[in-house]
């Protein structure tokens, strides 16, 4: 297909290299260094898209970020990417994009009729309509409104893209590649100072690419190829394209996007598509140009016009046209600009100007060349529905107010410009007070509060001349400061056209009779009207207007539109605009994909992922594993068909007959040293320590400040200063900075000494009634026997040659004993242990048949210590010493905590001793009350009995003390479950702890 | 992100602390006899100032000790660190 309007010659593509690429399913051709948007353009297509609440067409209306309309869904390597720019996507061979939002097609949209039916969708619709009936807001409006509502359509499938993140650290950040940012990185590169220098789009220069200047005897773009190559080779200056720093943040913070591979039909093999970088920059030089304005006017949103800037980079950059019958409309220079570089490239403009009479070198040089020029002249309304075929326009009086007659003249296309907006959003991030520059009519950069200058366009300098002495001067003093280097850098002849005085009007006025739609908001339809009635109805505050009408919300978060916004509030409400204000800026500036923010932590890499030394003995005795905070635990070792409920079951059966085996590597282990370590325990468990004897454990419960139990576990001293502490797996990080505050900040006066010992020492519980006789196998050497090693004992042995720890503590409640070993001897233990078990039929188990035996032994864990519990509730009330002061003690006696129908564990079990009970579910009196059903207690864990061969589960119940023998409800609503139990005792299994010390 | 200079390794990046509250809480002594207020505004009653705070952070994936980072809570402006047991005048 012919492109026909891509000019003979000229633009920065590469005219030997064709692309294909399909839009809608139709296939074009454009050329490599072409946006999606340019190559479409070059195809005379405008039609891109469809307007989010009227459905209204739309065609391209900027050239880069700021771009409101032309937002498509992007096809590429078979997958899926909504709400891509059209003006920042860069063709390659076989990209596939689509309109959103249309249905069924861009250019039949059943949605349009929203377009008649505008009058009924005004400011704050949402807000007014749907409100009735009340039952219809779920099955009718909400479907409805989801589905009317959103522009692409994000991808269902996993993304197998790579994205990167890197850190990075400089002397100066400089955001922005256009003038002031590369004299500022010029400067201070050539100071020796480490700089990194940020452009969003693939090529470098900004400004320099479109306008008509000349710096030392060089085009504008020539000269910025000539830093940019010299930036390039210096090692203290890392250049980047297609990166956008999009975020400000504290103490000098950035991050930027780099879009490595969006520009490529396939992201090559071992690269990401995006890198985001996290920045810390010692200081931040903003070069982030100015985006220009619209002028409004009646059905500007009609595809065909678009910005002046935009109409000048297609030509320059891409050398495309946006149209051969163009009209001009603009309050400033910039207009005539685009005007001289359509009728250099032999297209006859229009330029219609709304000031009286204005002079400059550009409007003479465009007199010179016989362009067209009509003052005080606006554009009334654009005319047509997909594309612009003519435009009204009328003369319009000195004061602005009163219109002349309207003619209507052919063209196709409106070029505007309503002077220019400068880019502030990275330097409001960052904290600076903006200031409103009346000479602009716009928001610059004020007081900074993080270490942050803005240069050029963006701080309001229009002129090349001030905007590169400026910069080159930053560059160098805020180098000098770093590298104490003072290069001076001889400064360029600037060679550049005068502009005169830009007109502050902007908002042309509605003819009698008639009733255009004048859009402030292209992306989110809001047009004048809609700010008009959002005042009336009494919102005065910006940041009300801005979420009552939308304005400025969409996705280019009214990069163009924010301004004329604040204007036309200042206008009516007859005040100031610094006095309207304007809304925040908050990062990203422009949108960045998920993918880049999560970067390699997905699946497996969310989280480190830690496992015992006995992990690969696990995995081919067919374990199969549960998280267990970052570690993989076996839940239970599959024998056969078994199934989890099974094979639990057949574990713990074992460990109550004959004898198990579980690995307890996870627990946390904490090493306690130093002549104070006694004092310490002693402080920060509820039960005595200072009498324990060597050789001895002791269980113990820590407590916050507040009274509520923390963790708790088994203490060991190792030797008269050295003490071992267990904690649980899910606390251990926890209490270890625990016990670090208390002893460099509460009590330094205390010598001691803690560190984690956790994956220092693997751990193997044994357990049940044949546990002795297998410890006898292991160590022959030792005297094992009750007398010997009795309960709580602790001695220090040799398993075949290999340093051993004998603890004899129990967490299943069976006669057990906590083996440990050096890791890097984990794994020779545990085979060892299965080794010698076999003549006691020793079998492994898992983390399910170790819940089930502490469960129906009564032992509270995880579940039951969830942060809401105390002592007395955990029937742990026995450990607490009424001696002696320790963490969390003062609390116990709040009224709540004191009152005698305070809750506390309690068994459960169902009447008909087979139904099982949700974890979760809560305890009723009365199945049958009326809703709110009074709470009574909740179920903390469930499982199946193997001693009683029927269910069984905690609860924390109110009043529990109390509560044994009665019969109550188990509810839960979640799975449609209703089980009439008795409350018993918690300790299900030998209440009163024989077994652990037979 | 803040930049927080630990005192005993130098600048480093907010993500490798963590927050600890308010320094200047003092825990009471042991075994004194307090009244529930003075408890009460031990463990729950804190001021949320905005302006200069003194607070406490942990440096826990580094030397794991506790610091004192002067910092503005409105700005996060942080105008010095002191180690633990550093006196502050």
């Amino acid at each position: 297909m012919i492109q026909k309007f891509r000019l003979q010659n000229g633009g920065l593509i590469n005219r030997d290299k064709k692309l294909s690429f399909k839009f809608n399913g139709k296939t074009y051709s454009g050329y490599e260094g072409d946006t999606l948007a340019s190559a479409l353009i070059a195809n005379g297509v405008h039609l891109v898209g469809r307007s989010f609440k009227y459905h209204r067409p739309r065609g391209f209306f900027g050239a880069g970020v700021d771009e409101p309309y032309a937002i498509v869904q992007l096809y590429r390597n078979n997958e899926t990417e909504p709400n891509i720019k059209a003006t920042e996507q860069e063709l390659f061979e076989g990209l596939e994009a689509k309109s959103v939002n249309c249905w069924p097609s861009v250019n039949f949209d059943i949605g349009a009729i929203n377009n008649f039916l505008k009058i009924f969708l005004p400011a704050g619709f949402y807000y007014k309509t749907f409100m009735w009936p009340k039952s219809f807001w779920y099955r009718v409006y909400e479907p409805f409104i989801r589905k009317a509502a959103g522009l692409g359509v994000a991808s269902t499938k996993h993304d197998k893209e790579r994205y990167e993140h890197k850190y990075e650290y400089c002397d100066l950040l400089i955001t922005g590649s256009g003038p002031s940012g590369l004299a500022s990185a010029y400067a201070a590169a050539k100071n020796g100072a480490r700089v990194i220098l940020a452009e969003d789009k693939p090529r470098f220069g900004g400004s320099l690419l479109t306008s008509d200047v000349n710096i030392g005897n060089q085009s504008g773009e020539d000269w910025a190829n000539s830093i940019i190559s010299e930036l390039k080779e210096m090692p203290n200056v890392i250049v980047k394209n297609r990166s956008q720093v999009f975020g400000y943040y504290d103490h000098n913070m950035l991050v930027m996007s780099e879009k490595v591979s969006d520009h490529l039909p396939k992201t090559k093999k071992h690269h990401p598509k995006q890198r985001l970088w996290y920045i810390r920059a010692k200081e931040v030089l903003i070069s982030s140009g100015s985006i220009e304005r619209p002028l409004v006017f009646g059905n500007n949103d009609t595809p065909g016009v678009m910005l002046s800037s935009a109409a000048k980079e297609y030509l320059k950059v891409y050398g495309v046209i946006v149209g051969k019958n163009p009209l001009v409309f603009t309050n400033n220079d910039s207009g005539y600009e685009t005007a001289i570089e359509f009728k250099k490239n032999g297209i006859n403009p229009i330029i219609l100007d709304t000031r009286v009479n204005p002079q400059s070198e550009i409007i003479d040089e465009a007199i010179n060349l016989g362009i067209e020029i009509k003052f005080s002249y606006v554009v009334v309304a654009a005319q047509g529905y997909k594309k612009v075929s003519s435009a009204d326009i009328a003369k319009i009086s000195d004061d602005k107010k009163q219109l002349g007659t309207i003619e209507n003249i052919k063209c196709d296309c409106i070029c505007v410009s309503g002077f220019w907006t400068p880019t502030i959003h990275l330097a409001s991030q960052s904290g600076n007070k903006t200031k409103f520059k009346e000479e602009i009519d716009a928001f610059v950069p004020g007081t900074s509060k993080q270490n942050e200058t803005t240069l050029g366009a963006a701080n309001g300098i229009f002129t090349l001349e001030e905007t590169l002495k400026d910069s080159f001067m930053a560059g160098q003093d805020l180098s000098k400061k770093i590298t104490n280097n003072d290069n001076k850098i001889s400064f360029p002849n600037v060679v550049e056209k005068k502009s005169s005085q830009y007109d502050k009007f902007w908002c042309v006025p509605l003819p009698k009779g008639k009733n255009y739609k004048r859009f402030l908001d292209f992306q989110n339809d809001v047009a004048v009207s809609d700010i008009e009635i959002a005042l009336k109805e009494g919102y005065r505050s910006i940041e009300h207007v801005k979420r009552y009408t939308t304005l400025g919300m969409a996705t280019d978060q009214g990069k163009t539109s924010n301004l004329n916004g604040l204007q036309l509030v200042s206008e009516i409400e007859n005040k100031v605009v610094p006095a309207v204000g304007h809304t925040t800026f908050r990062p990203p500036y422009t949108p960045i994909s998920i993918g880049a923010i999560v970067g390699r932590e997905v699946g497996k890499h969310s989280k480190p992922t830690r496992k015992s030394p006995m992990h690969s003995w696990h995995e081919k005795n067919n374990a199969v594993f549960v998280d267990a905070g970052v570690w993989l635990r076996p839940r239970y070792y599959k024998q056969g068909s078994e199934n989890l409920f099974e094979a639990s079951k057949r574990e713990a059966k074992n460990v109550r007959t004959n004898v198990g085996v579980c690995d307890v590597t996870t627990l946390g282990k904490i090493d306690i040293k130093g002549p104070d370590a006694a004092e310490l325990l002693n402080r920060v468990y509820t039960n005595a320590w200072l009498k324990l004897p060597v050789g001895k454990a002791r269980y113990g419960v820590m407590l916050r400040e507040d009274g509520i139990v923390m963790d708790d576990g088994t203490t060991t001293r190792i030797s008269e200063n050295h003490y071992h502490m267990t904690t649980t797996t899910a606390q251990a990080a926890n209490v270890l900075s625990h016990l670090e505050y208390y002893l460099q900040l509460v009590w330094p006066e205390l010598n001691v000494n803690v560190v984690s010992t956790t994956e220092q020492w693997a751990g193997a519980a044994i357990a049940g009634p044949k546990s002795r006789k297998l410890l006898e196998k292991l160590f022959p050497n030792n005297d094992v026997s009750n007398e010997g090693l009795p309960f709580m004992g602790y001695m220090e042995s040799d398993l075949f040659g290999v340093k051993a720890r004998i603890f004899r503590i129990s967490f299943s409640g069976e006669l057990a004993y906590e083996v440990n070993v050096e890791s890097d001897n984990g794994q020779f233990m545990w085979e060892k242990i299965i080794e010698m078990g076999q003549e006691f039929q020793v079998q492994p188990y898992g983390t399910e048949a170790l819940s089930t035996l502490r469960i129906e032994m009564g032992h509270v864990a995880g579940s039951e210590l969830d942060g809401r519990t105390i002592s007395y509730d955990t029937s742990l009330e026995g450990l607490i010493s009424k001696k002696k002061d320790f963490i969390g003690k003062r609390s116990l006696n709040r009224e709540a905590f004191t009152s005698s129908d305070r809750q506390k564990i309690v068994g459960v079990v169902p009447l008909d001793k087979k139904t099982s009970i949700p974890e979760g579910s809560h305890l009723v009196k009365d199945a049958k009350a009326p809703l709110p059903n009074k709470k009574l207690g909740h179920i903390s864990a469930s499982c199946w009995s193997v001693e009683h061969d029927n269910p069984f589960s905690l609860a924390i119940l109110k009043d529990g003390k109390n509560m044994i023998g009665e019969k109550l409800f188990v509810m839960s609503p979640l799975k449609n479950k209703v089980i009439p139990v008795e409350i018993v005792s918690s300790h299900y299994v030998d209440p009163k702890g024989e077994r652990v010390r037979s | 992100m803040l930049h927080i200079k630990c005192p005993h390794c130098g600048m480093r990046s907010q993500n490798e602390f963590s927050y600890g509250g308010d320094a200047s809480i003092k825990r009471p002594k042991l075994n004194k006899e307090i009244s529930n207020e003075e408890w009460d505004n031990f463990v729950y009653n804190r001021k949320s100032l905005r302006g200069k705070h003194l607070e406490l952070w942990q440096h826990l994936s580094g030397c794991r000790q506790w610091i004192k980072v002067e910092r503005d809570t409105a700005t996060h402006e942080i105008f010095n660190t002191y180690r633990a047991d550093e006196e502050i005048s």
